[in-house]
């Protein structure tokens, strides 16, 4: 046993954060640090995968050949990046089981975003777009979270991501130039996420509790309101440039901040679909258990074969 | 020759487009996440492999329909993927069992449309044994795994290959359509196929611990457009946005 | 309870092209080694990222304590003359 000091072990961490030493799974960290990047992580996970489900929704109804192709290796990346996260979340020593079994549960938290219904086509190209967009916004900075395992998949994530947002955008701005009902069904997928998508960016500063030390610890690089702002500022552009009104009357440009000034936020509705009061919430834990519950035999099945091998090629 | 070469075409480009369909309904859904990736990947081949047969198709029919005006704006008779590909997902076994036996049918297929004198097809075929490989590997160990695994996961494969073999002779079906295309030696004989077919299907179940059924009964009729009921609910899912707006670009 | 039931952690290793190391990509679950090899195909290589594949069960692995990485890594630091740098060549030999 080594001699070093709780207040020492302490000391060196964040000299190695400060200096943007990256910390690595068997390196010594503080409980909290570890219980941050858990619940971060294991919740972004969470995001990546129920997020498969309003999409999911669509690819049986894809309008063409092309678009349907897009649409499952858009989705089925997703299915990816939870897996990257919860391979991330392993090397803390969080078991993706009990992960898993936390969200369906309710324990375990997710964006809220994914609660919101995919009604139609057009959902596909506002989600590509908006939330894939919103998402990206909040990812870049991760690639550069103190966490090594953390910020190599958060690169992955992001290389992946790249496509995800134009393939939405390119839906969208299809269907704007479209015929009157298409720009309709495009402006009515707008007006539905364009608030839920600056809620994904979380709580103001003021509310956040975890903010501080998550900058700290250079887990979050960004606050929430820094990100929400850079968000608003290059997607107002994009819905001119195709003819899509968003819907903020509030929404005005500020030239002495160089910055669009925008509405407020409905943070009631935001608290009310996190704590599980959105449209979709029950629907999702169901799908998501339900595929789980309907895997058990098949998960059983393999681990009994694999063990009944093993056992046979000891024996030979 | 061209009507027939068609009506060839659309055969095997439905049945990628059908089981292509069948699978993506079950994107979120897989018992595990790796599987969920897994069947979404197999599924992108299938309905790779039907845009470059339905393109081929278009351009052997030459009447301004295109690759997507014949895979969503046919009505169900005139699809001809043959019945096994239609059939719903079922459990996990079921999904994978109708997968297997398509795949024990799809390898030996193109590997032998891979010489068609028909350059198009040759080239098609080639590039999509190559994924077909794969997915008759992929297929293959999960038949093994669940046939042989606990008694319960035992005991719905071998429901599943009940209920599934009834359907396979109709990958096998063959007409005037095929008759003329293989004296021209565009398409193959289904014959050896037929062969390699069996020798793998048994193979692999016997490694399982499955066998088929004792009931030999058989059903066809998919490649004359005549369908289970399940056909036309999926049509009505994957044609509802092209029925809804017709002739608009998306 | 549950642990019997879940499926093992693979580690995968992957080569991006011919020429190059394995390098470690990630992990995934699998109950055997032949499921382990085809989910690290389709979940690590979609886009064409890999030649070949390892995949290693992690409860194998053995690793360094990071603990004694100063005594397990730091006498290497002080061995300059390891490195080419440390030699004075002139500048106008070349192809050294
Ligand atoms: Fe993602
Ligand atoms: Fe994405």
């Amino acid at each position: 046993m080594s001699e070093i000091s709780l207040e020492e072990l302490q000391k060196k961490f964040q000299n190695k954060i400060d200096k943007d030493v990256k910390i690595e799974p068997r390196d010594w960290m503080p409980d909290d640090y570890r219980k941050t990047l858990i619940r971060q992580i294991s919740q972004h996970a969470h995001s990546e995968v129920v997020g498969m489900l309003p999409e999911g929704n669509w690819i049986t109804r894809a309008p063409n050949l092309r678009r349907k192709a897009v649409l499952l290796a858009k989705v089925q990346d997703e299915a990816g990046h939870g897996l990257y996260l919860y391979s991330a979340c392993e090397t803390l020593g969080a078991d993706r089981e009990q992960t898993i079994d936390d969200l369906h549960s309710g324990k375990a938290k997710y964006s809220s975003i994914f609660n919101y219904p995919a009604i139609s086509w057009a959902d596909m190209g506002a989600i590509g777009w908006l939330v894939d967009g919103a998402a990206i916004m909040n990812q870049v900075p991760l690639c550069r979270c103190s966490y090594g395992p953390y910020a190599r998949a958060m690169v992955r994530v992001c290389k992946e991501e790249s496509f995800h947002q134009r393939q939405g955008f390119e839906i969208i701005m299809v269907l704007a130039k479209g015929t009157p009902a298409q720009k309709e069904m495009a402006q009515d997928a707008l007006n539905r996420f364009w608030w839920p998508s600056l809620m994904m960016f979380g709580p103001n500063d003021a509310e956040s509790k975890h903010t501080k030390q998550s900058m700290d610890w250079k887990i979050k690089r960004h606050t929430n309101d820094e990100l929400r702002q850079m968000f608003v500022d290059v997607t107002v552009p994009q819905a001119e440039s195709i003819g899509l009104t968003v819907p903020d009357k509030d929404l005005k440009w500020n030239e002495k901040e160089n910055r669009y000034d925008y509405g407020k936020i409905d943070w009631e509705e935001f608290w009310q679909v996190v704590k599980g009061n959105g449209p979709c919430n029950e629907d999702r834990i169901r799908v998501r258990k339900k595929a789980k519950d309907d895997g058990l035999w098949v998960r059983e099945a393999a681990m009994a074969f694999s063990q009944k091998r093993n056992n046979k090629a000891k024996v030979a | 020759m061209n009507n027939k070469l068609f009506e060839y075409t659309l055969r095997i480009a439905d049945d990628s487009l059908i089981l292509g369909q069948r699978l993506s309904e079950l994107c979120g859904h897989g018992p595990i996440l790796e599987e969920d990736i897994a069947l979404t990947n197999i599924s992108l081949d299938l309905i790779g492999q039907a845009t470059n047969l339905l393109e081929y198709a278009a351009s052997i029919e030459n009447k301004q329909r295109d690759a997507d005006k014949l895979a969503f704006l046919r009505v169900d008779k005139e699809y001809k993927n043959s019945l096994l590909v239609e059939q719903p997902n079922g459990d996990f076994g079921s999904t994978i069992v109708r997968q297997f036996l398509f795949d024990s049918f799809r390898r030996p297929f193109f590997e032998a449309l891979a010489s068609s004198t028909d350059e198009s097809l040759a080239a098609i075929a080639k590039k999509s044994l190559k994924e077909t490989k794969y997915h008759l590997k992929h297929s293959s160990e999960w038949v093994i795994r669940l046939g042989d695994g606990t008694s319960e996961s035992h005991q719905r494969v071998q429901k599943s290959i009940d209920v599934l073999w009834r359907y396979h002779s109709d990958l096998f079906y063959e007409d005037e359509v095929d008759l003329a295309l293989v004296s021209e030696n565009i398409a193959p004989s289904f014959k050896e196929i037929k062969k390699e077919f069996n020798q793998h299907v048994l193979a692999v179940l016997e490694e399982a611990t499955l066998k088929l059924p004792d009931n030999n009964w058989e059903f066809t009729g998919g490649r004359k457009g005549m369908h289970s009921e399940h056909l036309g609910h999926l049509l009505a899912e994957m044609q509802y946005m092209q029925r809804a707006y017709p002739n608009m670009e998306w | 309870m549950s642990n019997k039931k879940e499926w093992p952690l693979w580690e995968v290793f992957i080569r991006g092209k011919q020429g190059l190391n394995h390098k470690h990509v990630g992990s995934l679950r699998a109950s055997d080694y032949k499921m382990a090899v085809d989910n690290a195909r389709d979940v690590y290589t979609r886009r064409s990222e890999g030649v070949s594949i390892w995949v290693v069960e992690s409860s194998n692995l053995y690793a360094s304590d990071p603990d004694e990485a100063a005594s397990f890594f730091e006498p290497a630091d002080s061995k300059i003359y390891r490195h080419p740098t440390f030699y004075d060549v002139p500048d106008d030999i070349s192809h050294m």
